[in-house]
């Protein structure tokens, strides 16, 4: 643990230990948001390693999600496959669609917004594509049963469960975007998102490594496509691979701090939390829309006073650096 | 809208007239997805006009138009004006929203890396979309025009006379647009900002005034296809992303900052959509303008009417 500031270790420990026994301690509505704010801050991890290591703007990321999801239910829905060997098939597959997607867009040099794009068409043809697949229920969806009984073999269980699932992934997830930015392959990723050209000329496997970022990413966002199932119990293409499920995920790193460990977490948090102020607000005046309005002024604030993110602010704040 | 040709085939024709009435009614769907596509083309338009000049990709254009059609609706609705009247208006209030959103806004984003301009854009999306949905409710509104049933015919194919007129209006504020561009001390200016924007300094080019008149010319374009598109279809705040997407779609085949290309990309998808309407699952539709989206990216992403060099 060299190199970490013993202020932010301390945090942290703090941190871990009231997440570790937050289910004693919250009711049924704190336990939830808190597993929303998990939620975004483990997927947000996972969109980071591509877009806030490796520079790839990915705006699609909901087909990895819902691949991943519609396969693990899929399977145990069809075959009564459980999720602890369905998560393979489904982590198999969206790691495939991912190096399919880098693949074409690096291969044909796609940069930026056009990169961005075709991560979008990508999404938006495989939700027109589940529409009509009958196998996935179609647009009428695919459902799991809820029967009530706790299975820890099938993932069966109550919030509880789903929130140490949550938290554990998204430590794992912590865990790993640290190992690999303190690894060689992590300094060529900045290298290339600071400069792919120059990195290209030094010797750094341009290529290569852009490939292993969106593997990566699509295959921790897999996992968290297949949890998303296995708690909601239903999958409808409609949302499962939406666009806005896609951005959804960008918010947190981006709020939080691009690039940074703790941006996603700090992200999710902050917009987990005005989410949940809003929607009360929203639910006191009545008024539809008002909650997404003022969602929408966060975001606009946040992005024009703190463009680099929340995160690396709020370091500076606590002296932690 | 009961008038494409696929319903006027009579259900006993004989066999040998069935592949005449087949390609009758082919011909009616182009026609018709022609018309539209005349109205995407201009909604394209503006997004393409934003990007060509000023480099920032207008997350919020669907929304723009949703506004748009939700004003030309008001006014109809409530000032009984109709909406080829009350565009020149909208136009008017969305030049003056565009320069303002651009000046206040936008501009420090100019340059700024990609996401951050994404993330301002969404702010004013998601703003614009759900005030809309705060004042006017989720609920569909269209309009009934008098001419909703009045069509023209051209030998065998019928011109429906709402479409046609959206059409005509759009191809003329095209060929306004055209004019702007290619005859105004101001549109040159422009023009020539975006082809070199430290030459467009050095000349003396006031570039951060003319970026809000580019911004401002192009929330225009969408707002007056806003105007167009609710004689032909009903808007709800959903439609929104939809919009976006789609005008996300039609510049990139048509070649992002091509003005002709905005336009022929339109009208390319408006006869896909409608082709596709008529051949499959209407609900596919939306899946052929993504494969050609996929396709266009990879193998031509200066788009199939853009200018020969790489973006």
């Amino acid at each position: 643990m060299s190199g970490i500031p013993s202020r932010l270790l301390w945090l942290l420990g703090a941190l871990l230990a009231f997440l570790l026994v937050a289910p004693a301690l919250l009711g049924k509505y704190g336990l939830s948001v808190l597993i929303l704010v998990l939620y975004f801050a483990y997927v947000g991890q996972a969109w980071n390693i591509m877009m806030g290591f490796a520079g790839q703007l990915s705006l699609g990321h909901a087909l990895y999600a819902g691949l991943g999801g519609y396969i693990a239910a899929g399977l145990f829905f069809h075959y009564g496959l459980g999720p602890w060997a369905g998560v393979f098939v489904a982590v198999a597959a969206a790691s495939l669609a991912g190096a399919i997607v880098g693949y074409l867009g690096f291969r044909f040099s796609l940069a930026g917004v056009y990169f961005a794009l075709l991560t979008i068409a990508f999404g938006e043809f495989t939700r027109i594509a589940f529409d009509h697949w009958n196998w996935a229920g179609g647009s009428g969806g695919l459902f799991l049963k809820v029967d009530g009984t706790a299975s820890l073999l099938n993932l069966r269980g109550g919030p509880v469960l789903f929130y140490y699932a949550i938290l554990a992934l998204a430590v794992g997830a912590l865990v790993l975007s640290r190992i690999l930015l303190e690894s060689r392959l992590g300094r060529y990723w900045l290298a290339i998102r600071e400069d792919a050209e120059a990195a290209q000329a030094v010797g750094v496997p341009v290529l290569r490594c852009k490939m292993i970022a969106v593997v990566i990413s699509a295959a921790l966002t897999s996992l968290a496509g297949v949890w998303n199932a296995f708690y909601y119990n239903n999958l409808f293409p409609e949302t499962a691979f939406a666009m806005g499920r896609s951005i959804e995920i960008t918010l947190a790193p981006i709020i939080g701090g691009l690039g940074t460990l703790f941006g996603p977490f700090v992200g999710a948090v902050v917009l987990t939390g005005l989410g949940e102020i809003f929607t009360d607000a929203g639910e006191y005046l009545g008024i539809p829309g008002i909650k997404q309005i003022f969602y929408g002024l966060a975001l606009l604030v946040i992005v024009m006073y703190r463009p680099a993110g929340v995160w690396p602010w709020l370091a500076g704040r606590m002296g932690i650096k | 809208m009961g008038l494409s040709g696929h319903e006027r085939i009579p259900p006993n024709s004989q066999p040998v007239n069935l592949s005449q009435d087949f390609l009758l009614s082919l011909a009616q769907a182009v026609t018709k997805g022609l018309l539209t596509g005349m109205v995407y083309g201009l909604m394209a338009l503006g997004l393409s006009v934003i990007f060509g000049v000023m480099r920032v990709v207008n997350f919020a254009h669907g929304e723009l138009m949703v506004v748009g059609m939700y004003l030309a609706w008001a006014a109809f609705e409530y000032l009984q004006v109709s909406p080829l009247l009350s565009l020149p208006v909208i136009a008017v209030l969305f030049f003056g929203l565009g320069y303002v959103l651009q000046r206040g806004l936008i501009q420090p984003f100019i340059g700024r890396p990609e996401h951050q301009q994404f993330l301002l854009l969404l702010g004013v999306a998601l703003v614009l979309v759900n005030a809309c949905l705060a004042i006017v409710g989720p609920d569909s509104r269209g309009i009934q025009l008098e001419a909703q049933f009045d069509s023209y015919e051209l030998g065998p194919l019928v011109f429906d006379a709402v479409r046609l007129h959206a059409a005509v209006a759009a191809v003329v504020i095209a060929a306004l647009l055209w004019l702007f561009f290619t005859r105004t001390r101001t549109g040159k200016a422009i023009r020539a900002a975006a082809d070199n924007h430290m030459g467009a300094l050095v000349v003396g080019l006031d570039v951060r005034r003319l970026y809000a008149v580019t911004f401002g010319v192009g929330a225009a374009c969408v707002g007056a296809a806003g105007a167009l598109m609710i004689t032909i279809i009903p808007v709800t705040p959903f439609l929104a992303a939809e919009y976006t997407l789609l005008a996300f779609v039609i510049v990139i085949v048509g070649g992002l900052g091509s003005m002709t290309g905005a336009l022929m990309g339109g009208l390319l998808i408006g006869v896909s959509e409608a082709v596709a309407g008529l051949l499959v699952d209407p609900s596919l539709k939306s899946m052929f303008s993504f494969g050609l989206l996929i396709a266009v990216l990879l193998l031509r992403p200066q788009g199939l009417f853009g200018p020969k060099t790489s973006p």
